[in-house]
């Protein structure tokens, strides 16, 4: 009872924040906008949940976690243009080829480490982002344009509005469910342990490289799957979704909700895609607000958004 | 493919590897001292050009253009480091990583609100204009063999500075170990801050000769910021020879790489379907290339720091 209340309590921001998704077509935020807002938000939180994963689980900090999402979007293109549209075959296979893109990429940059990986990940990034402009097959610089979104069984569902708000958020919940046992899974020990101490964790007889590769696919897989979603929300795909910028982003939504947090970094997307629509609305030049503010929580506000009542609350004690 | 072809080529890729050299050279030396990532070191490189390109119009001529936006890159560089970078050199990468990225989205954001989107021009200097015939019938603009000659001699007068001086020695001693050259009784700051400075020129530098042959545009500084990375990585962090050797080589593998790679492919494909393959071969053949050299060697080539 005790274990039920405590694993209760540790699931109530993301129940929370999967609750206010689930109810929001319904208080009166149901109009095609703010419901095509909603779902990119929902999209680019699996990805950067997958991205905290990465970051905060295993230590390895990618600057380029676009590239994974954006093959992703090119497997529905690839397969879209073969005439291949149902979704038991497209999401599948867009995770797939994600995941191959990562286990290839991973296998040379998981062998450096630190500011090295860093480097090597952005370089991987920009690799597959100049790749994708010269698929003239595939529009090229100018980006694919889909006639039709992906079919689920034959049926039309993710065409409607709703229908693809809920696809959306029971992917999310399946990824935040499936990263949160990943984590506190024996292997999710192995992976925060080697962030830790690698040396340490050789020394009880466990080699840090593959499972540190094993989690860089699977959570490529995830943002493949984001991917796949993406382009369907937009029904195009462009280079963009792989421009180095993206996976920037990414890190700023995994790192704003508070480091290491899965919901965090739900929170964090969320935050991250309204205040983009809403500066953009105020100004053209709305980056010269959002990047101070970048800069401002990255220099402040330590803890992520999750940390920030306790900053708070430091601040009123002290003064 | 033609001798002369080729020649031009190589030529271009060392060109387009002297500039790369001359962003990588202080990002390097910035991570090799003080252990900072700073990704906003290529908009030092697009704000030298866009300074160049506006000074060179406002006063007159390509050089008024150089004397001026040399010092003006400085002082902006200078200004970033106290408002934003000093207060990260004590946080881990990853806030790094963002912070700098937040000053690459105000700036080129600023570049777009002040100079608009559209490519800006720079004159080239008379005296630099014009072509020298390398071969009969073969004419190579003068203009670029300057760079070529001012990128080896900066090289030159760098490797002079780090080599032989008494700066230049604690500089060393500062990529190698700088806890100890600190605990030595060396301002590390201070040596830190001439660096930056240092870097910052040569980045403002580098577009600044880059403005009359490349387009002027936001963002500009990105893309090269990228290739400096890779160019880091395989030449071994906080090593200046390192980044030379590895600068020429990524200058020529990406400029030789696109000319050749679609020819090369037409050897084992139709003409159409080796154009793609060859176009999309060449974007991938540096970073082939660095996985290929990290593979074996996964501290770089030259590494600067021991163990």
């Amino acid at each position: 009872m005790e274990r039920a209340s405590a694993a209760l309590r540790e699931a109530s921001p993301a129940l929370l924040l999967l609750g206010l998704l689930a109810a929001a077509p319904f208080l009166g935020f149901g109009q095609g906008y703010t419901m095509t807002l909603l779902a990119r938000a929902m999209i680019l939180a699996m990805a950067a949940v997958s991205l905290s994963v990465l970051v905060g689980g295993a230590g390895l900090v990618s600057l380029g976690h676009a590239a994974p999402l954006g093959v992703g979007a090119y497997a529905v293109v690839a397969l879209d243009a073969a005439g291949v549209t149902e979704g038991l075959v497209v999401l599948p296979g867009a995770a797939a080829a994600a995941a191959l893109f990562a286990l290839a990429t991973g296998a040379v940059a998981i062998r450096t480490s630190g500011v090295h990986f860093i480097m090597i990940t952005l370089a991987f990034g920009q690799m597959a982002f100049f790749t994708a402009g010269s698929l003239t097959a595939y529009g090229g610089d100018d980006g694919y344009t889909l006639y039709g979104r992906t079919e689920l069984f034959g049926t039309r569902l993710l065409e409607d509005r709703l229908g693809f708000h809920w696809v959306c958020l029971g992917l999310l919940a399946a990824v935040l469910l499936l990263c949160r046992l990943l984590l506190a899974s024996r292997f999710g020990r192995v992976l925060r342990a080697s962030r830790e101490n690698p040396l340490r964790v050789r020394a009880v007889g466990f080699e840090p490289y593959p499972f540190r590769l094993l989690a860089y696919a699977l959570m490529g897989a995830v943002a493949g799957l984001a991917g796949a979603l993406l382009a369907n929300a937009t029904e195009f795909v462009a280079p963009s979704y792989m421009a180095w910028q993206r996976s920037g982003d990414l890190l700023f939504m995994a790192i704003l909700g508070g480091l290491g947090s899965l919901p965090g970094a739900v929170a964090g997307a969320l935050a991250i895609v309204l205040l983009e629509e809403w500066l953009s609305e105020l100004t053209e030049h709305w980056r010269l607000i959002f990047g101070p503010l970048l800069i401002l929580s990255v220099l402040f506000l330590r803890g992520g958004l999750a940390g920030l009542p306790a900053q708070l609350g430091g601040l009123l004690r002290r003064g | 493919m033609s001798a002369q072809l080729l020649l031009v080529q190589s030529l271009n890729g060392l060109q387009f590897g002297v500039l790369l050299f001359l962003v990588a050279a202080g990002l390097t030396l910035v991570f090799g001292v003080m252990d900072f990532i700073n990704l906003a070191h290529g908009v030092q490189y697009m704000l030298g050009a866009y300074l160049g390109a506006t000074f060179a119009a406002w006063a007159g001529g390509f050089w008024w253009g150089l004397l001026l936006a040399l010092p003006t890159t400085l002082a902006i560089g200078l200004a970033l480091e106290w408002l934003v970078f000093r207060h990260l050199y004590d946080r881990d990468h990853l806030s790094q990583v963002l912070a700098t990225f937040g000053v690459i989205l105000v700036l080129n954001q600023g570049v777009r609100a002040i100079w608009g989107t559209a490519p800006l021009q720079m004159p080239l200097p008379e005296a630099l204009s014009g072509g020298i015939a390398l071969m009969p019938g073969l004419l190579y603009p003068v203009y670029r063999l300057a760079i070529l000659a001012a990128g080896v001699l900066l090289a030159g007068l760098l490797w002079f500075l780090v080599e032989h001086t008494r700066t230049g020695a604690l500089v060393r001693a500062g990529a190698s170990n700088a806890p100890m050259v600190a605990a030595l009784g060396v301002d590390i700051r201070r040596l830190f801050t001439v660096v930056f400075a240092f870097g910052a020129m040569l980045a403002g530098f580098a577009g600044v000769m880059a403005a009359p042959i490349l387009s002027v545009e936001p963002g500009m500084g990105d893309s090269l910021l990228i290739l400096a990375f890779v160019v880091i990585v395989i030449g071994g962090i906080g090593s200046v020879r390192g980044a030379l050797m590895s600068a020429l080589l990524v200058g020529l593998i990406e400029t030789l790489g696109k000319s050749l790679m679609p020819d090369l492919m037409r050897l084992f494909l139709d003409p159409s379907a080796a154009r793609q393959a060859g176009a999309a071969l060449a974007s991938m053949l540096v970073y082939i290339a660095m996985a290929a050299i990290l593979a074996v060697r996964p501290q770089g080539l030259f590494p600067a720091r021991a163990g």
